[in-house]
Parts: structure tokens; C-alpha cells; sequence
């Protein structure tokens, strides 16, 4: 399938709008799957994250490794429509046949990735791509999706974006595998890196453990980017080196395999109900005469008798 | 559920930095339910092209209000062949003269929107034209 | 303007007024709409008393023309002493094209030119660049090098005309061949006198004809201003326009707040250089649209005035009444145009034009009625000029100052005006400034927003569009299109190489690698280009030393 970007982009759409070919597809590829490095970009709207995932890519392809890059954007929950803009930024890869790029929509899901965003990930893993950075919507609350999705996690802040601790998200610590400083040369950077070290320092660092790194870019100039980059590949080989990356991935083939039965399960049951049985149900616990952990309840006995 | 979402580029080919008609469009386009890919100002052929491509649209907008339309949907549409990705809808606004609207048709532009076309006039042609697309019916 | 008493029993009449006489009309004949709305969108009331002006000052607020803060003019006569100049916009295909449109508008009786460049121009590329590909000559002329400036000018003595030119990013490249081309004419920099656009803030905002980084091209401003006022004293080396930030879609009171916003950083970054306010302010000049509502367009004029004449004396200090003056340049709006039965089109243009002088411009450039279809032709720009003499010498407008003054409506407006823009200023001052506000991207969502609405007034028919949502026509064009010159791109490429050809190379190196070495430093850079210009670099070769030195900016996307 490598080099087809044509058949590659239509695989993405099929998995995009859960076609049952994509299933079969998925599951050829899968043996296949597992070589990228997979790297999350996450960071609040306005930190610069598609210039840096722009920068990164060219740093990558000066190493003459091949990049794909999954660019999320969030769905008007109004009309269901979406403006996927991340291609701006990242203009100056155009041509390049070691780049794809895909733009994709939230779709209603609401971890600031889509929910197909790790299927479109292990299509270009299998399709080849040596690193695959994974773009987030960043907006709102921690996005712990992407920290399930990716080996590596990058987050973005920039000065002006919060350069106190309590404007710094909570929860980063726990996503964070590396930080960047972006637009380090406006007025604030140095606070913004010192507020980020003393969190830090009060979570405490243990013997052998990773410690975040924090690198100052200017994603603009591309400054601050190959070392940022380096910083990426050195959190990889700790992983590696330390097992935790069969873990880590252990732990996401876990999750992957709960929410796919969340989803097989609620499937199966919605298409198991008698026409019109759930909005029985709902009206009932919509009246307060019952109450809906007795009507979830009921509903999956129902279905076991 | 799952469903075909419709995707479409809308591009700004050119030099001209005119984007208010491009964003109005993308715009109307998002809010009639659609994922709009915007590639911004100045896109090649080229550029356009390989977003096409990899984004797998339904269809591509363009919009040149400098005058260079002669030289750039031709381009879009030689690129489009021979990528072999004909079947994506190419449609066209900005300031184009009645007089060019023949020989753009000819080479597979399928629709010209000229000032003071309603958006909503251009959702429902790109509706129907994927709808019908889809459906395996010809184009007309 | 009114005492207590007399405000009281006005309040009190209009109450009675209500009660009786409207309440009976509106039982007979109910008014057609609920809400009655300008273009911008703003709530306009049925009728407009002096309780609707009671905090007007005369003195304070209205005042004298030609005297602080210049509601009613800057010049105490205005059109009795001498008309607006009446400047066509042109230009196309190649410089020797372009010269001839040029002599035919001076031999119309145009009073100033006005030079539009092609798109290859406006982005510092020379004609045979691979970006330029398509787009030579088609929005304008195309100037790579002195060699065409020349040509532009040939015959047309540049000392005793004025030149306006609509160029920004690379206008320090194109103001310095100006220069030299009018040098080899005989003429002195000092008596030159024109204009160049050289408003980058608005590109940035609305245009998006920008090249380098935010901070090098304001640098690169300051340069020409600082240049202009030591050297070139009659020339206008700004001019602050809020044209194309409402062609983008921009309402009028965020078009006249965020041109002022912009002329302020212009300002302070001068000041910040250590130039005199009083020094180069005097030479700012402006640039308005004109719209179809016609009284919100005059109230907008009549604010710009008075809020930059408070804000160059109050809040930057200048002691020279002419740097308090906002004078300005209007252009009838391009995006106010149909395809739609063009002729339409002149009764537009005509409307907006009237707007333009009763609100006091200093100069205007009337649209051809076929400018939504294509360049326009030599008969259409030919009625767009007559309508500006009809004006000036039939309509008898231009017999008295400021006419609209004291009109309840047109002071509340121009109140409300005010006090939109100041509501903006505190806005942009919030996100720390011009600058910070267009990384945000504030300018571009509030107008996209804007754009937005406007065009849904039209798609669903609340607002009405002559010939577009209704009275709509299916009738055969009749309008002559301008034909351009087939071989034009070809002679103009092969002159281009003949330059390239015939310099003296060494010399070019020699100027441009100063030139470089200047920009990396920070002297002013106008005597490097103007040096690098003689020796006939191109215009690509110079902004290719900028893109190497300054890098080049991409737009953050908002919608």
C-alpha cells in the first residue's frame, strides 16, 4: 500500500465513516502496524502547534525519515460541519511525496481527537510513515486521549497563554512527556518555563524516572525545533530501553479493546430493542417514574433472558 | 452513525489575497454540515492538487478574483487527470468574465458562481452534484 | 445645543406626537419592516430630534471647519477653494499600456494618477518569477525593474503631477524607483508629491498582501516615513486605509476604528524611532471606503476626523494643527458592485461618491460600472469619472461647507460613530495592541463575522440587492470588456532579461549585498534600495534580500 497516497487517503475516509470495508482493511494492516513512532502535539488554541508540527516535520525530513501527520479540527456541534484549517501552517511541505497530511474532524467526539483518529494513525503506520505526529483540537480541559493514542506527547504553551501555575492546565503533568515553550521570543517565555519547572519540582522527580523536558522554541524561525525534536526521539528510546513502551502499549491495546466493546456491546443492544422500547424507557425515567440506573439495568437484563 | 460526510477543499490558487468570498463560502459550506479543508492564500495547482488527494474530497473550490483563472483552473484540472482523480467535483467563483465561463465548462469545470451568488445556491449544486455522484448517475 | 427647558417640552411633544398622529398613521399604514438596519447592520430609529444630540457641544463637537477637532473639514472653505482631486485608479498589462491610459485620463481632465500594479508586483516577484505565472498585468501594471517605471512615466512630468501608488509590502522598492525614474526626468525629490499605500497593519487584518513578518515590515515603514520627511517633504508616505478592511467585509465603525488603530501604531512606532510628531505627521494621510448607506458613510468621515484630531493632540502630544488634519482618500466600494445588470453599477457609484464629498474627502476614485466582471473598460471608466464632475459641477453640493451639519440623524450617527471606534480601541488595547490583536486574530474574526452576516441578510432576502435577490433581470451584457495586449507578458519578460542583460551586474551584487548587510543591521534602508534601484536590480532581486533577512509571514486562519 506504501506509496499509494491515493488508495491511503481513501482508507482514511472509509475508517472515518466507520464503513464496514474499513473493518476488513484495518484488520490486514494490523500485523503491519506498530513500527511509527507516534508522537501527540497538544497545546491551547493560538500555542502554534500546527507552525511547530510544520517545523518537526521538516527536521524529520532533513533525517530522511518519511512523517504523517493527523491534523484534528473540532465539529460545529450546530451543524455537524467542520473547517479543518491545519493545512495553513504547513504549506511549505507541500510536494513532498515522504509527507501526508490528513485534516480531520472531531465528529462529535469530545477528547480533542476524533474517534477515528487511531485507526487513521495505524493506516499510516502501516502505510510506512516512520513518524506520524498527531495534531489535537487543544481546546478545553486535559486531553488525556491523546497520552492514550501516541508514545510521545508534546505540549504546547506559549507566554501570554497563562504564565502562572494556575493558568497551566491541570493534568498536563500527567500527559506531558515533553514541553514545549513555543513563541519563546515574546516577552514572558522565561516565566512561562519557570512556572512549568517548579511544577515540576513540586511533583517530585524520581531516580530513573522521565523528567519532562522543557524546550524554548520559535516555531516561526523553526528555532529551538531539532532540539525539541531530539528531545521526542530521546523520550522514545527511554521508553524502549526502560520496557515501558510494551507496557504503554499494553495499556492502550487494553483501552482500545474496552471502548471497541463499549461500543460492539451498546451497538448490540440498541439494535436488540423492540422498536420503541428505549423511548418507553426514556420517558419513564424523563417523568422521575423511574430512575435511569434501574432503566440501564433493565435494559441489559432484558437482553440476557 | 455512520454516515458519508461530504469533504471539500476550498483553495485561494493565485496571488490575490482577496478571501472574503472563499471564507463566506467555506463558511456556508461547514454550517450546511460539510468538513471544509481550507488551504488558505496563494496555493499552486500543485498544492492544490496534492491536498485533493490526500484529503480525499468529494469536491474542490476554488476562488480567483485577479484574472489569472485562465491560466490556473486548466492547471487544477490537467493535475486532477493526472493523478487520476477525475472524478472530484471542481467548481469556481470570483471575478470571471461570461465570456471564459464556455471554455472552463468545456474542460470540466462544473460550475461558475459569479458576485451576488447566494450561498445557498452553491450548497445545494455541490449537494446535488455528490448526491448524484454517489448515486453512480451520470453527470450532465 | 439645546437648554433643559427647551429639551423637556421637545421630550414632551414627541410623547404627544406618538400618541396621537403616529398611532393613527401606523393603524392606517404599518411600517414595512420591524427593525430598520444601515449595511453595517446598526439599528437606525424612526426619526431623530435634538434630544437625540443633547450632549452636543456646537463649539466642542461641531465646531469650525478648518479649526480643532475638524468635524466639518479640514480646510475652513473646502470645495469653494478647490475641488477634490479626482483620481482614477489604473493601470494594466505593461507600463507602456498603462502610460497611454494615463494620458488619456490627464487629457479627461483627471487632476491626479493613480497607479494599481499587478498582483506579481504587489508580492515583490518580477514577471518571469514562477509565482507570477497567470497573474502578469491582469490587476495592474507590472513594474519589475526601473526600466518600467520609466516607461510608466514617459512623457508625463512627474514634478507637476501627483502619483498616488497602491503598493505595500515592497513599497519602499517601487516609492525608490518612483524617485529615481523622476531624478532621470530632472526633478528634485523635493518636488515630488504624491502617495504611496504603504499600510502593511492592513494587510495583515484584511488584504493579505503581505510578505515579511509583522515587526520588518513596520520597520521597513518607519524607514520611508523617517526617509520622506527628511527628503521627500510633499510626499504622503502612508496612507492608512480601511478600504480593504471593509471590502473584506467589515462593518463602517470597524472600519474607521481599526484604520485609526492602525495610524496610531504608525505613531508610536515613528515616535519610538525618536522622529517628531510634528515632523511627519502632517504627511499621514487616509484611505475610506465609501458604502451604499449613505448617512452612516457621511457620519463615519465626519468621526474619523474628529477622533484622530483628539488623539494626535491629546494623546501624542503634536502641536502643529496639521497634524491633528485627517485627510483622506476615498474609493467608491468594490464589493457594493453587481455582475448583475451592471449598469446599476453607476447609480451605486454615484451614491457612494456623494457620500465621499459630503463627508469631506480630499480625493476619490469612482468604480466602472463593470469592475464585479472584469478590468474595467475605457467607456466605463470614462462615466465613473463623469459622475465626480457631475457632482462637483451640477449637483450644488459643494457650495457650502459640511451641509449636513446639525442634522439630529447625521450627529447622532456621527456620535454613535465615535463611540463604536473608541469601544473597539479599548478592545485591542485589552489584547495588548495592534499587533498582538492580529496574531490573535481578532481583526479577522470580527470581520469575517461581519462578512458573514451580511451575506446571509442577502441570501435570505432581508436585505435587499438591486438586479441580485430581487428585481433580478436575465439579460444579454452589453458591455464592451477591455481587451489587453496578447504579447504584452512576452515583451515584457524579454525587457526584463535585456535589463538583467544590460546592467552592470557587478554593481548589482555590489548594492544588493549592502543592501543586505543594512537590513541586518538597523540603518534606515531607503538610501541602500534607492542605490540598488539605480543600478537596475529588479524589484524581485531586492525583496528576495528581505525574504532571505526578514523571513516570510504566514497568516494565522480565523473564521
Amino acid at each position: 500500500m506504501a506509496g499509494d497516497a491515493r488508495a491511503l487517503a481513501r482508507l482514511i475516509s472509509l475508517v472515518e465513516d466507520e464503513d464496514p470495508s474499513a473493518r476488513a482493511a484495518l484488520a490486514i494492516l494490523y500485523p503491519r502496524t506498530g513500527r511509527a513512532h507516534l508522537v501527540g502535539i497538544t497545546g491551547a488554541p493560538g500555542t502554534g502547534k500546527s507552525t511547530l508540527v510544520n517545523e518537526m516535520a521538516k527536521v524529520y525530513r532533513r533525517r530522511e525519515l518519511t512523517v504523517g501527520i493527523v491534523a484534528v479540527d473540532p465539529t460545529s456541534p450546530f451543524s455537524g460541519g467542520a473547517i479543518l484549517g491545519d493545512r495553513v501552517r504547513m504549506r511549505e511541505l507541500a510536494g513532498d511525496p515522504g509527507i501526508f497530511i490528513r485534516s480531520m474532524a472531531t465528529r462529535g467526539s469530545l477528547g480533542g481527537l476524533a474517534r477515528a483518529t487511531s485507526d487513521a494513525v495505524k493506516v499510516l503506520d502501516a502505510a510506512g510513515y516512520d513518524r506520524v505526529l498527531i495534531e489535537t483540537v487543544g481546546a478545553g480541559q486535559a486531553e488525556v486521549d491523546i497520552a492514550k493514542t501516541a508514545h510521545t506527547t508534546i505540549v504546547v504553551e506559549a507566554p501570554g497563554f497563562g504564565d502562572d501555575i494556575q493558568a497551566i492546565k491541570a493534568g498536563i503533568l500527567e500527559i506531558a512527556d515533553v514541553f514545549a515553550v513555543n513563541k519563546a521570543d515574546r516577552e514572558g517565555a522565561d516565566s512561562t518555563v519557570t512556572a512549568l519547572e517548579m511544577m515540576l519540582d513540586l511533583n517530585g522527580t524520581q531516580v530513573g524516572r522521565w523528567r519532562p523536558p522543557i524546550i524554548k522554541t520559535v516555531a516561526i524561525r523553526g528555532d529551538g525545533v531539532p532540539d525539541l525534536v531530539d528531545r521526542v526521539e530521546a523520550h522514545y528510546d527511554h521508553l524502549r530501553d526502560s520496557g515501558l513502551l510494551a507496557r504503554k502499549e499494553e495499556e492502550r491495546v487494553r483501552d482500545e479493546l474496552v471502548a471497541l466493546l463499549q461500543h460492539e456491546l451498546t451497538q448490540a443492544l440498541l439494535a436488540s430493542l423492540r422498536p420503541g422500547e428505549l423511548d418507553e424507557w426514556v420517558r419513564r425515567v424523563a417523568r422521575r417514574e423511574a430512575d435511569p440506573y434501574a432503566a440501564a439495568q433493565s435494559l441489559v437484563h432484558r437482553r440476557s433472558r | 452513525m455512520p454516515e458519508e460526510k461530504i469533504r471539500i477543499l476550498i483553495a485561494k490558487p493565485g496571488l490575490d489575497g482577496h478571501d472574503r468570498g472563499a471564507k463566506v463560502i467555506a463558511r456556508a459550506l461547514r454550517d450546511a454540515g460539510m468538513e471544509v479543508i481550507y488551504t488558505g492564500l496563494r496555493q499552486t495547482p500543485e498544492m492544490i492538487v496534492e491536498a485533493a488527494l490526500q484529503e480525499d474530497v468529494d469536491a474542490i473550490g476554488l476562488s480567483i478574483l485577479s484574472g489569472a483563472h485562465m491560466t490556473l483552473f486548466p492547471r487544477v484540472i490537467q493535475l486532477l487527470k493526472e493523478k487520476g482523480l477525475d472524478d472530484v467535483l471542481v467548481f469556481g467563483g470570483g471575478i470571471i468574465p461570461d465570456q471564459d465561463v464556455p471554455e472552463l465548462k468545456r474542460l470540466g469545470v462544473r460550475g461558475i458562481f459569479g458576485p451576488g451568488t447566494s450561498t445557498d445556491t452553491i450548497v445545494e449544486f455541490v449537494r446535488e452534484e455528490i448526491r448524484r455522484h454517489r448515486a453512480g448517475e451520470p453527470r450532465q | 445645543m439645546f437648554d433643559r427647558k427647551e429639551l423637556e417640552r421637545i421630550e414632551a411633544d414627541r410623547r404627544r406626537w406618538e400618541d396621537t398622529t403616529l398611532k393613527e398613521s401606523l393603524k392606517r399604514l404599518p411600517e414595512c419592516r420591524e427593525k430598520f438596519i444601515t449595511v453595517s447592520g446598526e439599528p437606525v430609529q424612526r426619526l431623530y430630534t435634538p434630544a437625540d444630540i443633547a450632549g452636543v457641544d456646537f463649539n466642542r463637537d461641531i465646531g469650525w471647519p478648518g479649526e480643532f477637532p475638524f468635524t466639518r473639514g479640514v480646510h475652513p472653505t473646502m470645495y469653494r477653494s478647490r475641488p477634490w482631486t479626482m483620481r482614477m485608479f489604473a493601470g494594466f498589462g505593461t507600463a507602456e499600456e498603462t502610460n497611454a491610459r494615463f494620458k488619456y485620463l490627464l487629457k479627461h481632465g483627471e487632476t491626479g494618477l493613480s497607479v494599481a500594479f499587478d498582483m506579481p508586483t504587489l508580492y515583490g516577484y518580477d514577471t518571469d518569477a514562477p509565482e507570477a505565472a497567470g497573474e502578469f498585468g491582469k490587476c495592474g501594471v507590472a513594474v519589475s525593474s526601473l526600466a518600467d517605471m520609466e516607461i510608466l512615466f514617459d512623457g508625463i512630468p512627474m514634478g507637476e503631477i501627483t502619483t498616488s501608488m497602491t503598493i505595500n509590502a515592497p513599497a519602499a522598492v517601487i516609492w525608490a524607483m518612483y524617485l529615481v525614474a523622476a531624478e532621470k526626468q530632472g526633478w528634485k525629490m523635493e518636488q515630488l508629491g504624491g502617495t504611496i499605500q504603504n499600510d502593511i497593519l492592513k494587510e495583515y487584518i484584511a488584504q493579505k498582501e503581505f510578505l515579511f513578518p509583522p515587526k520588518p515590515s513596520m520597520r521597513l515603514i518607519v524607514d520611508t516615513i523617517e526617509f520622506g520627511s527628511k527628503h521627500v517633504p510633499k510626499w504622503n508616505t502612508i496612507s492608512i486605509s480601511g478600504y480593504h478592511i471593509r471590502e473584506a467585509g467589515a462593518t463602517a465603525a470597524q472600519e474607521l476604528a481599526f484604520t485609526l488603530a492602525d495610524g496610531m501604531t504608525y505613531v508610536e512606532w515613528a515616535m519610538q524611532r525618536g522622529l517628531d510628531v510634528d515632523e511627519f505627521a502632517p504627511r499621514l494621510s487616509f484611505f475610506f471606503n465609501a458604502h451604499m448607506d449613505f448617512f452612516e458613510e457621511i457620519a463615519k468621515y465626519r468621526a474619523a476626523r474628529r477622533i484622530w484630531a483628539k488623539v494626535m493632540r491629546d494623546k501624542f502630544g503634536a502641536k502643529n494643527p496639521r497634524s491633528w488634519w485627517l485627510r483622506f482618500h476615498t474609493q467608491t466600494a468594490g464589493c457594493s458592485l453587481t455582475a448583475q445588470q451592471p449598469e446599476n453599477n453607476i447609480v451605486r457609484t454615484a451614491l457612494e461618491a456623494l457620500s465621499a464629498v459630503l463627508g469631506g474627502t480630499q480625493s476619490l476614485h469612482t468604480n466602472s460600472m463593470d469592475e464585479a466582471l472584469a478590468l474595467p473598460s475605457e467607456k466605463a471608466v470614462t462615466i465613473a469619472l463623469r459622475t465626480q464632475q457631475i457632482i462637483a459641477h451640477e449637483s450644488g453640493v459643494v457650495n457650502t461647507v459640511d451641509p449636513l451639519a446639525g442634522s439630529f440623524f447625521v450627529e447622532a450617527l456621527t456620535n454613535r460613530m465615535e463611540e463604536e471606534a473608541n469601544r473597539y480601541f479599548r478592545e485591542i488595547e485589552a489584547l495588548g495592541g495592534v499587533l498582538p490583536a492580529i496574531e490573535k486574530g481578532y481583526f479577522q474574526r470580527q470581520i469575517a463575522e461581519s462578512a458573514y452576516r451580511y451575506q446571509r441578510e442577502i441570501d435570505t432576502k432581508s436585505r435587499v440587492v438591486v438586479g441580485v435577490n430581487e428585481y433580478v433581470a436575465e439579460e444579454p451584457l452589453e458591455i464592451p470588456l477591455l481587451e489587453m495586449d496578447r504579447e504584452g507578458e512576452r515583451r515584457q519578460i524579454a525587457r526584463l532579461q535585456r535589463v538583467r542583460a544590460e546592467r552592470n551586474n557587478e554593481a548589482v551584487s555590489q548594492k544588493l549585498a549592502a543592501l543586505e548587510e543594512a537590513a541586518r543591521g538597523t540603518q534606515n534602508l531607503m538610501p541602500f534600495i534607492i542605490e540598488a534601484v539605480r543600478e537596475y536590480a529588479t524589484l524581485g532581486e531586492i525583496c528576495d534580500v528581505f525574504r532571505k533577512v526578514f523571513g516570510e509571514y504566514r497568516e494565522p486562519v480565523y473564521f
